[in-house]
């Protein structure tokens, strides 16, 4: 299975489509930074207008910790499709170069073989997020510096300490993480019924894009189905960002509003991404082999 | 009769100037007392209480030089302070002589009677339209101001005193403000809202707001550059 | 012990491994259990059927290859080829019946079994963006074999790909794909070869290199080799055994050499003054059998048994013989069987 795993990852890493996932996050991140590095004071005044009519602002508040979050909410909506490019390829792509019976007629189990395909797209995954948190986390630190972290949430302001933002970003990667798993793992068991990988790709998008605008609709239709689309879990990253308050109002640091939130959509996520893994593995095993 | 009308009009002209040269020289006694303290750096920690505002307790900084030169800074962090109110204190309330100051009565507040003191300003150009102070005559101090401005609404000082009693310089200030017209936070992110919040959204705006300092030490009279408050 | 066990013994026993010709074993009775050991099919195929949705592609079909059998899978395109191919390779699930590779079941033994075979099944397809050093060491890595510079460099030296070790496989030609194909279903030295329609995109000295390589891996090595091609002379010249299909069927299933009909056999003669020996035969007995001619020889149909006969009349009609060779064409015997669905029997040991 190691082995397995190690030439999974040879072949997506020598792969020139790979990087352009990371080449891609590298210009946007660069870019946005660049745009608030230039005009980020105005960015804030104009997101945070209508509290600043009232209140006045005293500290850095366009600093790291912000700058990172306002990139996330960017980055975590398109990110799926570069996870897509990957892991809706993993098993179409190999069909479609033919290459896949050539794998099927080595003496390794087609269990195995999923299950090192669908790790190495989780590696790689991982290793996209890890580049994003380096660039708009540790990037955006050294550029903007760090301070207390101030965010809108729909209708209230959270102020967070800045000893008390690092572990809540850790938190909120790791969350992100299992909602890139959950489309990687949607594209992996679509990738099974094509022979190329366009389709999967596409399919894979029109899927986020189409759960995610039923999950964001407050329409008392939609909210009905809410609970059962995975999308609308897939953002709860966010709840690593509102504290609990004590009696007095005061944040109470390392404290988390709703934690009950994140465990439910981690679970949840974690669901799917068995549930989809799963599926591809009995999907998989009985299917005819004829590319 | 039309003597008597006269002497009575002058009566009652002299015993309310009687009156008022009385709030006034409280006014001025208390003045006075805080007129002692030149300048002051305040080390304490500040909480901001609004509804729609999660906030952390945070240690502040506060700068003070006569005649009205005040500076709160957060002692590294962000501070959300409304706008105008938290920089007024008793200083700056009672400085000059623009103003009226007009006896409203008594009043008892944590157990300690308080002449009620209204001032007027008699200028144009004051963003103070009212004050109202709340004061122990005793000790001369200010346990309470209710101010409205022009510009920024209407907000309550309330102060407690202890170690700096000698000062006037309270070790607890509370500085209270109304929220319903405040402008609500809106958020553009992707969140999903729900029935609860936007109830409770509703109910946020009727809440008031508040801001309280605890003062854990005072450094009097040490001098202070005026470079502080740029 | 019989006399067919015995010789075949003899004649097999420098290639066999199972034999030990120094062998403590005496008894007779042993000895033949042994024959028949190293008999044994590698591939046992019991009425295998295969359906698609409204096709039957194969169809209840059974067969057997005997250990260090070049055995040729013939039939027309859409006979079942390549299904039954994939069924051996586990790529397809069979519908029913059963296989058996080296005398275990491919269901219960699958991982066990394909480290024993090295298979090219259609077009080689490889991963494109990477060289051909690269792609030998991912399949060999992957079939369990330790992989050395030397390993994979010996391989590309088989298949004449050597000096192009480090290009990227997009690079290549049909031709050096197949090789490379080839190559890399040899990495890891396995007992069982199947190559279906290992020539495509050849030229005439790939064709022969890879005909070569065929006969080198079997004799030389003992290598059991299973090729389905649709170039008819190409299998003559290698296979020992044959299996024709059509419509998912067994039309045939025997040696090579046995497998022709005896009286249909066609005898090529080469001699000095060809138009003097044509004009000889013309007037004799023999006119009848006369074949259309060739060139640079004279052909007739005759029985096998008739061969003396005729080698005898030649020499007394002063005919000067270079050569006199039984041919026995498949194609025709091919196009006969799948053409009129006759089912010859089979002339098996």
């Amino acid at each position: 299975m190691y082995k397995l795993l190690q030439i999974e990852l040879y072949k997506i890493f020598r792969r020139p489509r790979t990087y352009i996932a990371f080449l891609a996050i590298t210009a946007l991140v660069g870019v946005i930074q660049l745009g608030l590095v230039k005009n980020g004071d105005d960015y804030v005044n104009f997101v945070m207008g209508n509290v600043m009519q009232s209140f006045s602002f005293d500290g850095k508040l366009l600093n790291g910790y912000l700058v990172c979050y306002i990139l996330l909410q960017l980055l975590l909506v398109h990110v799926p499709l570069l996870i897509a490019l990957v892991a809706a390829d993993m098993i179409s792509g190999e069909a479609n170069m033919g290459t896949l019976r050539l794998m099927l007629t080595k003496p390794i189990s087609r269990t195995q073989f999923l299950l090192a395909k669908f790790t190495a797209s989780a590696i790689y995954t991982f290793m996209l997020l890890v580049w994003i948190a380096f660039l708009a986390l540790f990037v955006s630190m050294f550029l903007f510096g760090v301070d207390d972290m101030v965010i809108q949430k729909t209708n209230y302001l959270v102020q967070l300490p800045v000893g008390d933002v690092f572990w809540r970003y850790v938190g909120a990667f790791g969350f992100a993480l299992l909602s890139m798993l959950s489309v990687a793992a949607l594209g992996f068991f679509l990738s099974n019924f094509a022979e190329n990988s366009i389709g999967p790709i596409v399919a894979t998008m029109s899927v986020i894009i189409f759960f995610t605008i039923l999950s964001t609709m407050s329409i008392p239709l939609f909210q009905k189905i809410q609970p059962f689309l995975f999308t609308t879990y897939m953002v709860n990253w966010k709840e690593f960002f509102d504290p609990k308050v004590n009696a007095d109002n005061a944040v109470i640091v390392g404290s988390l509003q709703h934690p009950d939130r994140i465990i439910q959509s981690a679970l949840i996520l974690v669901l799917h991404i068995v549930g989809f893994v799963g599926a591809t593995m009995v999907l998989f095993k009985r299917k005819d082999i004829l590319s | 009769m039309k003597r008597l009308s006269i002497v009575l009009v002058a009566f009652i002209g002299f015993q309310s100037f009687a009156f008022s040269q009385d709030m006034t020289a409280l006014v001025n006694k208390v003045k006075a007392k805080l007129d002692k303290v030149n300048d002051y750096v305040a080390e304490g920690s500040m909480k901001t209480d609004v509804a729609f505002i999660k906030a952390p307790v945070g240690r502040v900084k506060v700068y003070f030089k006569k005649p009205n030169h005040f500076k709160l800074k957060r002692d590294g962090g962000i501070s959300i302070l409304p706008k105008g109110g938290v920089t007024v204190n008793m200083s700056t309330l009672v400085a000059g002589n623009d103003f009226v100051a007009l006896s409203s009565g008594d009043a008892v507040i944590n157990g300690t009677k308080v002449k009620v003191v209204k001032l007027i300003p008699t200028t144009d150009n004051s963003d103070v339209v009212l004050s109202t102070l709340y004061i122990d005559e005793t000790n001369l101090l200010i346990l309470k101001a209710s101010t409205t401005t022009k510009e920024n609404g209407s907000f309550e000082i309330e102060m407690s005193y202890g170690k700096f009693i000698s000062y006037a310089l309270p070790d607890k200030v509370i500085f209270s403000f109304n929220t319903k017209d405040y402008k609500m936070p809106k958020g553009v992110a992707l969140e999903f809202e729900d029935e609860e919040k936007l109830t409770d959204a509703e109910k946020i705006k009727r809440k008031k707001g508040r801001v309280q300092i605890n003062y854990s030490n005072y450094t009097i009279n040490k001098g202070l550059d005026d470079n502080v408050f740029k | 012990m019989d006399n067919n066990c015995k010789t075949f013994l003899i004649s097999n026993a420098e290639s066999l491994s199972c034999i030990q010709i120094s062998s403590l074993y005496i008894n007779s009775t042993i000895l033949a259990a042994q024959c028949y050991t190293c008999m044994q099919s590698v591939i046992k195929v019991s009425n295998l059927t295969k359906h698609f949705k409204g096709l039957t592609a194969v169809n209840d079909l059974s067969f057997s290859v005997n250990q260090g059998d070049v055995y040729g899978f013939l039939g027309q395109n859409g006979a079942g080829k390549s299904t039954t191919i994939r069924m051996l390779l586990t790529l397809i699930a069979p519908t029913s019946g059963e296989i058996e590779l080296f005398g275990m079941n491919i269901k219960t033994h699958r991982s066990e079994i394909l480290r024993q075979v090295g298979a090219v099944v259609e077009k080689p397809d490889v991963y494109k963006y990477l060289s051909a050093y690269e792609n030998v060491a991912l399949f060999a890595k992957l079939s369990g074999v330790k992989v050395t510079d030397k390993l994979v460099m010996d391989q590309l030296a088989m298949v004449g790909l050597a000096s192009r070790a480090k290009d990227t496989v997009k690079t290549f030609s049909q031709g050096m794909k197949q090789r490379l194909g080839i190559g890399i279903a040899l990495v890891h030295n396995p007992q069982l070869i199947i190559l279906d329609e290992p020539t495509n995109g050849l030229d005439p000295q790939g064709i022969a290199d890879i005909r070569n390589l065929i006969l080198s891996l079997s004799k030389e090595m003992g290598k059991t080799i299973v090729v389905s091609s649709h170039l008819l002379s190409e299998i003559e010249q290698v296979a020992s055994r044959l299996l024709i299909i059509d419509k998912g069927k067994k039309l045939v299933e025997g040696n090579a050499h046995e497998l022709f009909d005896p009286a249909q056999t066609i005898v090529e003669i080469e001699t000095i003054d060809n138009a003097f020996t044509l004009q000889q035969l013309q007037q004799s007995h023999w006119q009848s059998m006369l074949q259309p001619q060739r060139s640079h020889s004279i052909l007739l149909k005759l029985h096998r048994e008739q061969i003396p006969s005729l080698h005898k009349n030649l020499v007394e009609m002063d005919v000067q013989v270079i050569s006199l060779q039984p041919r026995h064409n498949l194609e025709d015997f091919f196009l006969q069987i799948t053409s009129n669905n006759q089912h010859v029997q089979a002339f098996t040991n």
